[in-house]
């Protein structure tokens, strides 16, 4: 038979129907919806008359524009509130579960599909939102999708979709000190471009690779998107399985068993064909800061910022009206720029490990006075264990605060925006104009990066202040 | 969603020359927060139209009186960022009907032709002439074939082909969505579903 890709195999069994001359008819095993991007799908089934066609593989949670205080009050601004208010009544006369602000299951809807377990190897999974890649790190073809797919979902439990090329980025070695999967993830796009992976769904193989844990991974294909590619996926190993076994919705039992043995296949071939590759060294690679208004815009914190002399037309006006809009020059210096805001949170960074290690690096030390940190996990699931760990008293010993879970600064459609002008050093995936608040400049790091520029006020080296 | 099925257009175009305009200019997260689909194009690149003050700011082309019409003209890698489909109602709504750049964000491109706006994508040496042609005279016309699949700069007659999945063409010619397609093949996805 012929070698195959792990996304090849997953894909093909889920092709439905290939309509001629266009794209393919595919079955969605996992749907997640929140209260942006489905209220006009929910109004396009009503509108045709239709009901939900199969409401038990869809879990809803509203999290983009909750508050991220106070949220056992009513929600204040009126517009957040309709929307999260017509997510429920959507759902409870569709028969979807929904997970409401507050409850156990609540938090951005790609921390809380793996957190369950509802997220599994070989599954399908979509949502109406573009960092459904997270998913992608259990083995599975996971992406976001528009608004009219959320209809398509709902209608039918299918979409239609052109089949991407393949992509496979090999990442061999070790990593170096402070070095997390965010920094791979911003090293990688450094290099191929927003662009670079479009068209494509990229596999994420290699050593490096393998030795990161389920958060790690997830953290690395949440940001796929942001090479412009779909998705990405790693095969699911012992570190997959072990994350899964036990979880609420995983398998149980002689089922487990069953499922085990099939998640086992789930590898591409040797000797695949891949119709783009690329490897890189994972020693090479540096924690890594952002100075523009793109994800690809991103260098080794010790690094200046670069000239861009070889760009001419509309790259060159391009490159400066982004270095304009964050306040910098080529050739800047990015060590020692001072800051204002931290947000360390979002479905990149919003796991327990993040804060972990956030915990981990300043412990014994104090937040600097001049800048506002804001602390957001990225699911109730995750704020209980902070509390539960003890890392609550060690934000607070170092004058930082928790706050309740959501999207919260990664898009700023709620209360936490940063004010114009002002430098964020941020654990999320976007630095485009605007995105954390009108005017605000967002440079994106890992959470251990954050850690130091919290606690110095300027962009650090984690490493200089590391044993 | 139900949109006018394409014809042929003739148009001059508004040229909007960035690179990777992404989804947050196109339409910032703060303005997602209806539950309908109405009115996006008023805050159609609202933070390089506006200032802070809500005043239009001058030098921005959608500002701009002498450009006009159904044809918008971006730079390379346009869409890129949130699956936010709002970013596709937003040009629609505002009244374009085509949006040509040399190069797409996958999810906005398939967003953009679910809701009967046509990308089209054409050489970067094609598009720096589009460009070219609007500076030099804004009411330049424009005609974009679908039938034929073709984009023609019609001063000059130079015109360059396009390319589009012929089911996706059949849908747009014919205002058709997916969804329709889907349900009406339901029995055979419970099948499917039994077969698993
Ligand atoms: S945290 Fe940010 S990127 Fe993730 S789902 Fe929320 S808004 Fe999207």
């Amino acid at each position: 038979m012929e070698a195959r890709t792990l996304f090849d195999k997953i894909w093909d069994s889920h092709v439905v129907r290939k309509v001629e001359g266009g794209p393919s008819v595919l079955y969605i095993d996992r749907h997640f919806i929140h209260e942006v991007t489905s209220p006009v799908a929910f109004l396009g089934l009503k509108t045709r008359g239709l009901k939900v066609f199969r409401p038990e593989q869809t879990t809803a949670t509203p999290d983009h524009n909750v508050p991220t205080v106070n949220q056992h009050l009513s929600i204040k601004d009126e517009l957040s509130r309709n929307q999260v208010e017509m997510l429920k009544r959507n759902c409870e006369e569709h028969g979807i579960v929904y997970h409401g602000l507050g409850t156990e299951g609540h938090g951005v809807v790609h921390i809380i599909g793996p957190e369950m377990g509802i997220t599994q190897p070989g599954m399908t999974i979509v949502c109406g939102d573009s960092h459904t890649s997270t998913h992608g790190a259990f083995g599975a073809i996971a992406f976001g999708i528009g608004t009219s797919e959320v209809e398509m979902v709902l209608a039918s439990q299918c979409i239609m979709q052109p089949k991407p090329k393949k992509m496979r980025i090999t990442l061999n070695g070790k990593l170096k000190k402070a070095v997390t999967s965010k920094d791979i993830a911003l090293y990688i796009i450094s290099k191929i471009s927003t662009s670079g992976g479009t068209g494509h769904f990229i596999e994420y193989a290699g050593t490096a690779i393998e030795s990161l844990s389920m958060e790690g991974r997830m953290t690395l294909c949440n940001m796929s998107i942001e090479s412009g590619a779909r998705g990405g996926m790693i095969a699911p190993d012992e570190t997959t399985f072990s994350y899964i076994k036990g979880r609420k919705f995983a398998p149980q039992g002689a089922e487990w068993d069953k499922t085990l043995a099939y998640w086992k296949t789930l590898k591409s071939d040797e000797g695949a064909l891949f119709d783009t590759e690329y490897e890189f060294d994972a020693a090479n690679i540096e924690p890594m800061i952002t100075f523009g208004t793109n994800p690809g815009m991103g260098i080794g914190v010790t690094q200046n910022i670069p000239e861009g002399k070889e760009l001419t037309g509309t790259d060159k006006t391009t490159y400066e009206k982004s270095l304009s809009y964050m306040g910098y020059k080529a050739g800047d210096k990015m060590a020692g720029k001072a800051i204002d805001f931290v947000f360390v949170g979002s479905c990149t960074n919003g796991r327990i490990e993040d804060f972990r290690e956030f915990a981990a690096f300043v412990k014994g030390r104090k937040k600097a006075d001049t800048v506002t940190a804001w602390l957001v996990p990225g699911s109730k699931a995750v704020e209980n264990q902070i509390r539960e760990e003890g890392l609550v008293e060690i934000f607070e010993a170092a004058g930082f605060e928790l706050r309740q879970p959501g999207c919260s600064a990664c898009l700023a459609m709620n209360d936490d925006k940063i004010p114009a002008g002002k430098y964020s050093v941020s654990t999320s995936n976007r630095n485009f104009e605007g995105r954390q608040g009108p005017g605000a400049r967002t440079l994106l790091a890992s959470p251990i990066t954050a850690a130091a520029a919290a606690v110095t006020g300027k962009i650090t080296d984690p490493r200089n202040l590391m044993d | 969603m139900a949109y006018d099925k394409f014809i042929t257009i003739q148009s001059p175009a508004v040229p909007v020359a960035i690179e990777n305009v992404d989804t947050d200019q196109i339409i910032p997260a703060r303005f997602l927060k209806a539950v309908e689909r109405k009115g996006f194009g008023d805050n159609l690149f609202r933070d390089w139209r506006y200032d802070k003050n809500n005043q239009p700011i001058a030098g921005f082309p959608l500002n701009n009186k002498k450009y006009s019409g159904k044809i918008l003209v971006g730079g390379k890698n346009f869409g890129s960022g949130s699956s936010r489909e709002h970013a596709a109602w937003a040009i629609y709504d505002y009244g374009f009907r085509v949006v040509v750049s040399s190069f797409f964000a996958d999810i906005f491109k398939g967003n953009a032709l679910n809701n009967g706006l046509l990308p089209v994508v054409v050489s970067s040496e094609f598009l720096e002439k589009i460009f070219s042609e609007i500076e030099k005279n804004p009411e330049s016309q424009f005609e974009v074939d679908l039938e034929k699949q073709t984009f023609t700069i019609l001063s000059s007659g130079e015109s360059e082909s396009f390319e589009i999945n012929p089911y996706k063409k059949h849908c747009l010619a014919n205002g058709l969505d997916d969804i329709d397609y889907l349900v009406d093949m339901q029995e055979q996805i419970a099948a499917f579903e039994q077969a698993k």
